[in-house]
């Protein structure tokens, strides 16, 4: 009997424990920024520099970069005593992709009234959870990769636009831009005139292909098909065999590269040689790894990183700290994010005490921001939107996405 | 048209037989034990990280290279890695809860589901995102002609029609054919009577846990080679599916596993095509049809009667 109760016992700790593996947040530790601390004052405490991105799943490639560059920034500006009195702490929380586990990562960071901004999040489906929890407590929130439009300009982004959260600002452009900058390329430069376009139903995902789609019409060709698919499907088939008979020259695709990825491979499968365009979501090098092919195109927010003379400092930085992974398709935006709200805090302190209220001062020297970032220059406009619109194209080229030369520019509608 | 409804058709064989051949493990652990073991789809996972993981730690080069040395020892392999997985699972988290009342062993079946998954999610090197997967077979599509197009059909969507069915059909006459298939019958229609006649059951229940298992592995193989890659979700989400087209087909019934799981591949293809909402929605169209059929025959397709066959 008591032989037989250790097992159920057991069994039920196994399960357990994997419920609990689900919900551990890693943490970055700051062991670098400590030491180096030590020849700076902080005898006034540790203020805390948060992040929402995820970790693990699907996209960790994308947030893990993230997390690293965030790290480094607060890395140096510990080294450099940027804020006098105090030491930077980075937490890094992981949202798994998913806006519910986002709500109680940014929840847990809104508890610690030491939490001074929060870098994040990667999705914009995640953002529209972590916005009004941060804005309750006045604390900032700067994404470098968010690009829905209605994340700043309200749900009526393009005939009535209204700010819904004063504290939250974004380094990267919007999908406004985004969508037609494809489209444009797509129709204009590569002269695709029957388009199919595929979306995911995210948040990022169908905001995008709808306004790549607006633009294209309005360019002279034809979407000879509109259709969605689930964020984890992983057989496209079906799609495939759907969009197939209109014969597309190209297919567009809104959502990310766990599910592009497949797709692409899945299209030249069914005999669709075709290439697929998608936005900043599909750019790494994991959309090559699980099947994007050589022609494959994307836009990203922002000039490529490696072709910025801004850029190059953060590139040698970030590779003599040695991290486990790349920077991946946000790094230099996450860098830029987190020394704005550094570069804000250090002004609303300036020797003074931190409390809470000093939050207010943070957000709105975080508005008047205007550095020169490893992405280009940083500055936002009255609706916490970049003032820094430019986009890239890239097409796959061996198993990495590559900047297209002479692509960097700005969509003037 | 006509051409897209049979690429259609193509679509919902390739899902539907492969759904099928994981359904035939929920189908015969119920028929024999009346578990639902939800972990059988993750053993269908495991099988396929197993694979995985030969082949790029294990396999030597000249053998990755060809397909018909490479795919064969990934099957068996994938195959033999799923089947300790589940033998050890029967051992130590469902045989000492045989005789506990019912409950008990289904959620010890998500419990240890979870925990499979996160065991491969922290300790595979890398799976806490999509793994590629080697494609260990002919690549490439047959274009079939037909009046107004053309059905493409991919060389590994064939595999998976041709090797599912011929392990169904092996199965079915290993379990109405052999001595132990005879055993693992008189089990499942009467344990206690079969034991006083000599059969030993454990070592039955055992077998019935292995061989679905082994069916789940083929298939793990087959789903990485033909999508060209595997994550830690495909448990999950094709489990459900499986154990959906094992209740659509009559849970405890061999035949109906097989049946029910390319009726669900082919409601997903021809649901996303034809009806409102298109691919969005091809989940949806699944489990309406599985409501409808239970709300009018709520023993499945092949009916409680034949339940024995497991």
């Amino acid at each position: 009997m008591t032989r037989r109760r250790t097992i159920v016992t057991a069994a039920i700790l196994a399960g357990a424990l994997g419920l609990t593996a689900c919900g551990t947040n890693r943490q970055e530790s700051t062991s670098g920024g400590a030491g180096g601390a030590s020849s700076c004052d902080t005898s006034k405490g540790t203020l805390v520099i948060g992040m929402v991105a995820p970790l693990s799943g699907g996209l960790s490639a994308l947030g893990l970069g993230m997390s690293h560059s965030a790290d480094l920034a607060v890395d140096q500006a510990n080294q450099k005593c940027t804020v006098p009195g105090y030491a930077l702490a980075f937490q890094a929380e992981d949202d798994q992709a998913t806006p519910q586990v986002a709500g109680q990562a940014a929840t847990k960071l809104a508890s610690d009234p030491n939490v001074v901004g929060v870098v994040g999040t990667l999705n914009s489906s995640t953002a529209q959870t972590v916005q009004p929890i941060l804005a309750d407590r006045s604390i900032v929130q700067v994404s470098p990769a968010n690009t829905n439009p209605t994340l700043t300009l309200g749900e009526q982004a393009t005939t009535a636009p209204k700010r819904p959260f004063p504290s939250y600002f974004r380094v990267a452009t919007t999908d406004l831009i985004q969508g037609p900058f494809g489209a444009q390329y797509l129709v204009q430069k590569a002269g695709k005139k029957n388009i199919a376009v595929i979306d995911d139903g995210k948040t990022y995902g169908a905001g995008l292909a709808d306004q790549f789609a607006k633009e294209a019409q309005k360019l002279g060709a034809t979407v000879v098909a509109r259709e969605k698919v689930g964020e984890k499907d992983t057989d496209f088939s079906g799609v495939i065999a759907k969009v197939r008979p209109s014969s597309p020259d190209a297919v567009y695709y809104g959502g990310e590269y766990p599910a592009a990825g497949p797709l692409s491979a899945q299209l030249a499968g069914a005999g669709l040689n075709v290439p697929l365009m998608g936005g900043d979501g599909i750019v790494d090098p994991q959309f090559v790894a699980l099947g994007g092919r050589a022609g494959d195109l994307a836009t990203n927010v922002g000039a490529p990183a490696e072709s910025l003379p801004s850029a190059k400092q953060f590139i040698a930085d970030y590779q003599a700290a040695n991290y486990a992974e790349p920077f991946g398709a946000y790094g230099a935006f996450s860098y830029d994010a987190t020394n704005v709200i550094i570069e804000a805090l250090a002004k609303a302190v300036q020797g003074g005490t931190w409390s809470e209220d000093t939050r207010k001062a943070v957000v709105s020297n975080v508005q008047s921001t205007n550095m020169q970032g490893a992405g280009g220059p940083v500055a936002f406009d009255e609706f916490g939107d970049t003032t820094n619109k430019v986009l890239t194209v890239y097409t796959v080229k061996g198993d990495n996405f590559a900047p297209i030369e002479g692509s960097t520019g700005s969509f003037q509608g | 048209m006509l051409a897209t409804f049979l690429s259609q058709i193509v679509n919902g064989l390739i899902l539907g037989s492969l759904i099928g051949l994981i359904a035939l493990g929920y189908t015969m652990v119920y028929g024999i034990i009346q578990l639902i073991n939800f972990a059988h789809g993750e053993v269908f996972m495991v099988g396929a990280y197993g694979g995985l993981f030969m082949f790029t730690y294990l396999l030597p080069t000249f053998i990755q290279r060809q397909w018909y040395l490479a795919l064969p020892l990934l099957l068996v392999g994938g195959a033999a890695v799923s089947t300790v997985v589940a033998v050890l699972m029967e051992r130590f988290a469902y045989r000492p809860l045989r005789g506990a009342p019912r409950l008990a062993p289904l959620i010890t079946a998500l419990g240890v589901s979870v925990a499979l998954q996160e065991l491969v999610r922290n300790f595979y090197p890398g799976a806490t995102a999509a793994l590629p997967f080697p494609r260990v077979f002919v690549q490439g599509t047959w274009e079939i002609p037909v009046p107004g197009g053309t059905v493409p059909l991919r060389w590994t969507g064939l595999l998976i029609i041709v090797l599912s069915l011929v392990l169904a059909a092996v199965l079915t006459a290993y379990v109405n054919g052999t001595r132990m298939g005879r055993a693992m019958r008189a089990v499942s229609q009467d344990s206690d009577t079969a034991r006083l006649m000599g059969v030993d059951t454990d070592r039955v229940i055992v077998l019935t846990f292995a061989l679905g298992a082994a069916l789940a592995g083929v298939g793990g193989i087959m789903y990485g080679t033909d999508l060209g890659f595997v994550n830690i979700d495909m448990g999950f989400q094709n489990g459900i599916f499986a154990f959906t087209a094992a209740v659509l087909g009559g849970i405890g019934n061999l035949r109906g596993a097989v049946v029910g799981g390319i009726v669900i591949g082919l409601v997903k293809a021809l649901g996303g095509q034809y009806l409102p909402g298109g691919t969005a929605y091809d989940y949806v169209w699944i489990f309406v049809v599985l409501i409808a059929v239970l709300v009018f025959r709520p023993q499945g397709f092949f009916g409680e009667s034949e339940r024995v066959r497991a």
